[in-house]
């Protein structure tokens, strides 16, 4: 069964990549961003944050946070509701992907997590361990398509 | 267009970035991104001296170091989100950066996602005045005779200078701006004892500027950050070396680094009329004194008093009730200047260090009160210099003197 991946960091090429060559449709920041930036109606360069998305934030966090983050988890917020599992990557370097600001990076973890969704939860590693990594993440996308729920 | 370096940490996600290139289109500046390999961004990090957690904000170190090998780059823009204190912490990191490094305007702003356009705007009109006329800038000397007008939110001051030296003042409450103006240059013409003729050139400054320079047809027309902070180095004889300005005046707040006599940094208030030469205006009525004895009145207060709100409603209400629980005027006038001083303090002086020696000018530095609480919160004495509340007036005179 083919499901929406969300990828942590949200930005991540090479987790997309997976997700896509495992059978799943990847739910990425590039895809969002890529909407708003074709959408005729929004002029608001270079990535068209608009209010309604600083407004969606709202569901999620305060209105004292700082307007940045508001920016970002609004931005977010289509992916993560959309989602039916995900992937979060810890400890990669800004390099894999990244989305910038600390605490947008942990809130939205902890929002991924909230959702109970399927979720694998890995350790970036670099160099001769990256197969294992990989392997990993493969496993959890096979297993996605033939279990109803997992959650790690 | 002057090429100007924005270094943050991702205004584009707060929606604000199409709004900042447009007004620094607007005031002739362009906006650039210096570039920098991501693996640098260590190196730069360790130049510094800091690591942030968040990798934007590390990436903006990185920035800031990467402008300084890019020579057309002639001021710098450092924008973080308001309420993030990481972000604050490394914006006065990069500033304190540059300043070691270069003698380049470093303009610092907050931002939220919907800021006020005047609030941008007349920081990057500064921004772009200490790039464009920092020759003229660099004068410590009025020549001939000519007039500075300083139309201010509140009051127009006039001044006449002859050679260095004023010759003629003029101070009178803003109504109809060019009205005023023209009142005030009479009073001025008429102390100096010249005519209108005799003036050689005019320059104009603050909120009414643009109206009351097309009435005068002035010959130089220069925002107030720039202006002032020269009247105050002028008024003070501080021509070398570092320099704190503090401006305030009936609406408005400015906290200005000079080196040299010239800015080269500032942050502006107006944000809380209870940090304004307004809420004292209010707070002397209130006890029953004029405005200009209201300072005079603080400094007689033997008990402290505290105000619980620097709110210009809730501030002027425990005012009230303190006035009509006992306390004594003294007292309640202490507390309405210790008031302003301390918010002034903890809103605008802590996002900068305070580089001695601290020049006190605008309506607000004549409050002797004020002045004191500022000595007590700095633990160093302010100076107020003689004719105080006209430092944008001398300096357009002296400025407009160059031209």
């Amino acid at each position: 069964m083919k499901r929406k991946v969300l990828v942590y960091p949200p930005n991540s090429m090479i987790l997309s990549d997976l997700v896509e060559r495992g059978g799943h449709e990847s739910l990425v920041l590039m895809r969002e961003i890529g909407e708003h930036v074709r959408d005729a109606e929004i002029d608001a360069p270079p990535i068209n944050i608009t209010e309604e998305d600083l407004k969606r934030a709202l569901r999620y966090v305060s209105v004292e946070e700082p307007a940045g983050l508001k920016g970002r988890i609004g931005l977010l917020a289509p992916l993560l509701e959309k989602a039916e599992a995900s992937i979060i990557l810890s400890d990669a370097p800004p390099t894999y992907g990244c989305m910038g600001c600390a605490v947008a990076d942990e809130f939205f973890k902890f929002l991924i997590r909230k959702r109970e969704i399927p979720t694998l939860e890995v350790r970036y590693e670099g160099g001769e361990r990256t197969d294992e990594m990989v392997t990993e993440i493969m496993a959890f996308l096979e297993q996605l398509s033939k279990e109803e729920k997992k959650v790690r | 267009m002057t090429k100007v370096a924005q270094i943050s940490c991702g205004t584009e996600y707060s929606g604000i970035q199409w709004m900042l290139n447009d007004i620094a289109e607007r005031v002739g500046i362009e906006l650039v991104y210096p570039e920098m390999e991501l693996s640098k961004v260590g190196e730069a990090c360790k130049e510094i001296g800091f690591e942030a957690e968040s990798p934007s904000l590390n990436i903006m170190m990185a920035s800031a170091v990467s402008m300084l090998d890019d020579p057309a780059i002639k001021g710098a823009l450092l924008l973080t989100c308001f309420k993030c204190s990481e972000g604050t912490i490394v914006k006065d990191m990069i500033r304190r950066f540059l300043h070691e490094r270069t003698d380049m305007p470093v303009i610092l702003y907050s931002n939220v996602e919907k800021p006020k356009e005047i609030e941008l705007y007349s920081r990057l009109e500064a921004l772009k005045t200490l790039i464009a006329r920092k020759t003229l800038l660099m004068r410590e000397k009025q020549e001939g005779v000519t007039m500075g007008v300083d139309s201010g939110s509140s009051t127009t001051k006039v001044v006449v200078m002859r050679d260095n030296e004023i010759i003629g003042k003029g101070w009178l409450p803003t109504t109809d701006p060019v009205k005023s103006a023209d009142d005030a240059i009479e009073a001025a013409l008429k102390e100096a004892g010249i005519p209108e003729n005799a003036v050689e050139a005019v320059g104009v400054t603050g909120h009414g500027r643009e109206l009351v320079g097309e009435h005068l047809r002035a010959d130089l027309n220069l925002e107030e950050v720039s202006v002032i902070s020269k009247g105050a180095a002028l008024l003070s004889k501080c021509h070398k070396g570092d320099a704190t300005v503090i401006d305030m005046g009936g609406m408005n707040n400015k906290l200005i680094l000079m080196r040299d006599g010239i800015a080269n940094t500032f942050n502006l208030g107006g944000i809380c009329a209870g940090s304004s030469g307004r809420f004292l205006e209010i707070a002397a009525r209130r006890v029953d004194a004029d405005i200009t004895e209201l300072g005079q009145l603080a400094t007689e207060s033997k008990e402290r008093y505290e105000l619980q709100s620097y709110c210009m409603v809730f501030g002027i209400q425990a005012l009230v009730v303190a006035l009509a629980s006992g306390v004594k005027r003294e007292d309640v006038a202490a507390a309405a200047c210790r008031s302003v001083a301390t918010q002034v303090y903890d809103n605008q002086m802590q996002e900068m260090e305070m580089r001695p020696p601290i020049i006190f000018v605008g309506g607000v530095s004549l409050i002797e009160g004020v002045k004191r609480e500022f000595e007590n919160i700095l633990g160093v004495e302010i100076i107020v210099p003689p004719y105080s509340q006209y430092a944008g007036a001398v300096g357009m005179a002296t400025l407009v003197s160059g031209v």
